[in-house]
Parts: structure tokens; C-alpha cells; sequence
């Protein structure tokens, strides 16, 4: 089959590999119909986290069609349609059994702060991911969700891993009606987090970036307010004058351990790798949040530490709210939202390449090139 | 709220999902106890340990499920298995981890090579996309390259001499 083979920081290529086997008598093997590129995978592909092997192939976001299933997979028969969410998740540990899916503490042996992810190193489990023709999934009992009648492919494929993690950001922020949120990072993450804040009921959603074309994306997108930090001062300052000087009542990163905006950070987070990476966002969520305020991180961070204002944590009395998202646990309730036309993923989808360009599909996402927002991969199979 | 939804009309299902009574660990966890059963949960069927899984030292035994793609090869291998004898508590476990995938790049090449495939770097960097999209960038990373080349080739005649 066709598969994304990770070669190196900045390298990856369409490789022929042999098709996954069922290894387990959980997992099922899908045909991939669709699979994305997300802001996780560049942290991968800028060989920011530890244990990316050469040779691993790339993507949590997938969706696709039964193709075999092992002898303990009871939920789901050959030639079912399913949403696959990012993380894989037993059901059965204490983690799941609480719906803290994100957290599984069965799917992953090489580390024990996060739980297995497709496609996404060996820290996150040594799985490989479904930028390709087909993908080993194990607990399909667990994870994988039927797609409904007449939902799009491309909806569905936002409902792995975009959509539930915009909407647990916004969750997280315990919003109250008329809160004002501010979300740091106008990705696909950040667009969709400031487009669910107002179902929680936010009073005012502003996000912040430096990219105009995605400013301008997500105030059409998310109907709210877009700044540029380099055209306002002091992010900080900012956010404390147009909040009657209080500051936010909920901050949300959405940007994550690659973030720009800070010489210090930058040079120490991402060119000498002296701390898991930048935490630029963090700082001015952290600085911007009110006394009381909520911080919520859905952006990634390295495991080993990072440069934040803890000091300010305490004397301001923040709560800090993250976790990896639990897409199974929000699955129902965010398909009820896209069938009622409150959420449109697809809307986000800027680019569908083939598979087989998948160099060139990194590199522009990577770069932000061509105002992309969000690619879509279509493997060979599913494009006549 | 009312008044409050009449401002907002504009956003569909404003408000639809406000829980007032938020709390501080709403809506993370359905806390169920199961905690205090600490490992003791039924556990899944155990997967076979067909290739070799560096396991962290955080935890007793293999999870349940395990990845098999890639197992540690070559140099890159030995010094992965090195840093997992230290726990993800330490220094000593991470970049050793950085070190030993940098060193796996070279490996790749060299499995390339010996499997007869010259690598196509310039494809592989995606670097077709720069220059449809962005000459210019393209331009100054080939320049940087270029730039690095020839100090390096006039330090090392520098050095001979
Ligand atoms: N927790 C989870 O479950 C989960 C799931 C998916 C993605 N993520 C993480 O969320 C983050 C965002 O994902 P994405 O797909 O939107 O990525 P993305 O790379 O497309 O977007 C990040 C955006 O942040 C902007 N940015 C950089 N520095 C900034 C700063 N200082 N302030 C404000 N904006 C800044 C960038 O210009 C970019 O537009 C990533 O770290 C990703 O790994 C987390
Ligand atoms: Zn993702
Ligand atoms: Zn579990």
C-alpha cells in the first residue's frame, strides 16, 4: 500500500509499505478515505518530539471503511464507515472507565504522560497512522465511531480530532454566559475553539495570531474579533485595556509549543531546544487571564519543561485546565451540533491534495503557504 | 440568558452548551472511583511482544495494546535503549531520545542507499511547493545552504594551507 514516510525533520516522502495485519485480537484494519494534516504533525515533522522514528507514518485524523476485523471486535463489521479518533483508548482502564479517553493507560508502553496516538512517535505508542492507504486500529470496540447517514467525509474526518478539540478547549474554559474569551492561535484548533465558545455562551471571543489570511479566516469563520500581536503592542497590555483593564475571564492556547512572538522563548524554546519548546502563548494566556481566570491548554508541549510564569499562576489564583481531547466522550454531542448546522468543519478545509503529494502538502502547511488552513489527503484508492 | 440569547441570535445555538454550575473538574472526568482500584481494572487481552518495545520505567509491564512499527535498529537503537533505563522523570531519558533521532536520519539515508534508492531530497523537502508558492523563501534557504557550503569549504583550505 501506499504510505507518508517520515525520513527526517523537514523530509517525507510516499513510500510503498506492507499493508497492516491485525495484531491483536481488538483491531481492526481500515481503508482510509480521508486523512489530514494537522499543527500536531508539524511537531512531529520539525523533529520536535522525542522518539520520531524514520520510517513512521504520520496521521492521527483519518476516517474509513472496515476492511477486516479480529476475533474480540464485536461493535463494528466489515464495511462499516467510522470515525477514528486521534487517540487510542482500552475502555477498560481506570482513565477510560472515567472518559478521560485521551488518557489510556493500555495503549501505550514507551510512555506513561500520554496514551497512544496514531501516527504520532514512539512516545505517543510506536503506532503508525493513516496518511495511507489503510490502518491497523486497535480497541475497535472503543474508539471508532459509525459515521451517520448522510454525513459528509470531509465532516467527518474534522470530527477525529479538530472539532473535539476546539470544542474541549472552549469546555475546559468553564465558560460563563458572557464571559469574554480570548484564544491565542488562529489555526484550525483555535478557529474551531473561538467558534465554540459561544455555544458555551460566551459574551465576546476574540483570537489572536500573527497570520492575517487566518485573522481574516476566523473572524468570518468564528464570527469574532481577530488581532494581529504584531500590530497591537504588548498582547498582554492589549487584552488587559479592552477588558476594562481586568484582563480575559478565559485565556485558551491553541498555539503550542511552536510559537512565535517572544525573542527569548523562541531562541531558548525552538533553535536551542533548552525547553520543550516555545511557550509564548502560555505566557500571555497566563498574563492575560483576569485574578480567578481560567487558563485552558489544548496546544502541545514537549515533556520535558518549559519556560512559564508560574509565579503569576498562583498570585492571580488561575485555574489551568488541559488534557489531550477526549473525542469519544464529545463524539454524540458534536455530530448533533454539525447535523443541526451549528458546526461546519468542512468549512475549514482549504486544501485536498492526493496522497501521493504529501512533501509538498507538509511544506505548505508548514510554511502557511497559499492562505492553507486545513489539508485533506485522498488516498488513490478513493479518488476515481 | 434570554436577553442575553436575543443579543447573540446571530450565532447559531449560542449558549446551547453553558453549564453554570461549572466546577473546576466539570466536565474533564466522570470521576467514578475506579481510581482507588489503582491497576487492578480487568485488563484487555494481552498483545505478544512480537518485536522489541522499549517499555518505560514508569510502569510494571507492557500496555495491553502495543505499537510495532519501526523497533530501535542500528546506533539510534542503542542509544534509545540507553535512555530508557532512565524514567521520563529525567533529562537522561528525552535527549538521548533527540540524540538517537538524529542519528536515525543518517540510518535512513544509508537504508536508502543500500536498498538501491537514492533519496529524493529536494521532493522530500517538499521543496516543489516553495517554489510554486514561495520563490523567494526557497531562494534564501538555498542561499543559507550555498552560504554554509562555501565557508566550510574555505575554512577547511584555511586549515590546510
Ligand atoms: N490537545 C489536543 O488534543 C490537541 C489536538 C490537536 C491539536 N493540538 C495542538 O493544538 C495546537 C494548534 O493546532 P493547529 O492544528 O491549529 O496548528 P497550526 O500550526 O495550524 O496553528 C497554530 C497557529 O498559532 C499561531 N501562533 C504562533 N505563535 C503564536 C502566538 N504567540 N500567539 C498567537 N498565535 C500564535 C500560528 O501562526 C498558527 O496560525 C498545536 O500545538 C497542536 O499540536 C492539540
Ligand atoms: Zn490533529
Ligand atoms: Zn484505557
Amino acid at each position: 500500500m501506499l504510505a507518508m514516510n517520515y525520513r527526517g525533520p523537514f523530509r517525507v516522502r510516499v513510500d510503498e509499505k506492507p499493508r497492516p495485519k491485525i495484531e491483536h485480537p481488538e483491531d481492526a484494519i481500515v481503508k482510509v478515505l480521508r486523512s489530514c494534516i494537522c499543527g500536531s504533525d508539524l511537531h512531529i515533522y520539525h523533529g520536535m518530539v522525542p522518539d520520531t522514528r524514520v520510517g513512521t507514518t504520520f496521521g492521527h485524523e483519518f476516517v474509513g471503511v472496515v476492511e477486516e476485523i479480529g476475533s474480540e471486535v464485536t461493535k463494528l463489521k466489515v464495511g462499516d464507515k467510522v470515525i477514528v479518533p486521534f487517540n487510542i483508548s482500552c475502555g477498560k482502564c481506570a482513565f477510560c472507565k472515567q472518559e478521560l479517553y485521551g488518557n489510556c493507560h493500555e495503549s501505550n508502553s514507551q510512555a506513561t504522560a500520554v496514551g497512544g496516538i496514531f501516527g504520532y512517535s514512539h512516545t505517543a505508542g510506536g503506532f503508525d497512522g493513516g496518511q495511507a492507504e489503510y490502518a491497523r486500529v486497535p480497541y475497535a470496540n472503543v474508539g471508532p465511531t459509525i459515521i451517520p447517514d448522510g454525513m459528509d467525509l470531509d465532516d467527518a474526518v474534522l470530527l477525529t480530532d479538530v472539532v473535539p478539540t476546539g470544542y474541549q478547549a472552549a469546555e475546559m474554559g468553564g465558560i460563563k454566559l458572557g464571559d469574554t474569551v480570548v484564544v491565542f492561535g488562529a489555526g484550525p484548533i483555535g478557529i474551531m475553539a473561538a467558534k465554540c465558545a459561544w455555544l458555551f455562551g460566551a459574551g465576546r471571543v476574540i483570537v489572536i495570531d500573527n497570520l492575517d489570511y487566518r485573522l481574516e479566516f476566523a473572524k468570518n469563520y468564528s464570527q469574532c474579533e481577530a488581532y494581529n500581536y504584531e500590530e497591537i503592542g504588548d498582547p498582554v497590555e492589549f487584552i488587559k485595556k479592552t477588558t476594562d483593564w481586568l484582563g480575559a475571564d478565559v485565556c485558551i492556547d491553541a498555539v503550542g509549543c511552536e510559537a512565535g512572538g517572544h525573542g527569548m522563548q523562541t531562541i531558548t524554546g525552538r533553535k536551542l531546544m533548552m525547553q520543550a519548546g516555545s511557550a509564548t502563548a502560555l505566557q500571555w494566556a497566563i498574563n492575560g487571564v483576569k485574578k480567578g481566570g481560567i487558563v485552558s491548554i489544548v496546544g502541545v508541549y514537549g515533556p520535558t519543561g518549559n519556560l512559564v510564569p508560574i509565579g503569576n499562576v498562583v498570585n492571580k489564583g488561575i485555574t489551568i485546565r488541559a488534557n489531550q481531547a477526549a473525542v469519544k466522550r464529545l463524539l454524540p454531542r458534536l455530530i448533533e451540533h454539525v447535523q443541526a448546522g451549528r458546526l461546519n468543519p468542512k468549512g475549514l478545509i482549504t486544501h485536498r491534495v492526493p496522497l501521493e503529494s504529501v512533501a509538498e502538502a507538509y511544506r505548505i502547511f508548514s510554511e502557511h503557504l497559499d492562505n492553507c488552513i486545513k489539508t485533506v489527503l485522498i488516498p488513490p484508492s478513493v479518488r476515481t | 440568558m434570554e436577553t442575553l440569547k436575543s443579543e447573540y441570535s446571530h450565532i447559531k445555538g449560542w449558549g446551547i452548551d453553558n453549564v453554570s454550575d461549572d466546577e473546576p473538574n466539570y466536565p474533564i472526568k466522570t470521576y467514578t472511583g475506579d481510581d482507588h482500584d489503582r491497576i487492578r481494572w480487568k485488563r484487555p487481552t494481552l498483545q505478544r511482544e512480537t518485536v522489541e518495545i522499549l517499555k518505560s520505567t514508569e510502569r510494571p509491564t507492557n500496555s495491553a495494546v502495543i505499537g510495532t512499527t519501526n523497533p530501535p535498529r542500528g546506533l539510534s537503537g542503542m542509544i534509545r535503549r540507553y535512555a530508557f533505563k532512565h524514567s521520563e522523570n529525567e533529562f537522561k531519558h528525552w535527549l538521548p531520545l533527540l540524540f538517537a533521532d538524529r542519528i536515525d536520519v543518517v540510518e535512513g539515508i544509508i537504508e536508502d542507499l543500500v536498498h538501491l534508492k537514492v533519496p529524493r531530497l529536494i521532493k522530500e523537502r517538499g521543496w516543489y511547493a516553495l517554489a510554486k508558492h514561495a520563490p523567494g523563501l526557497l531562494a534564501r534557504k538555498i542561499g543559507v545552504r550555498l552560504a554554509v557550503l562555501v565557508v566550510g569549504v574555505g575554512s577547511l583550505k584555511l586549515a590546510r594551507r
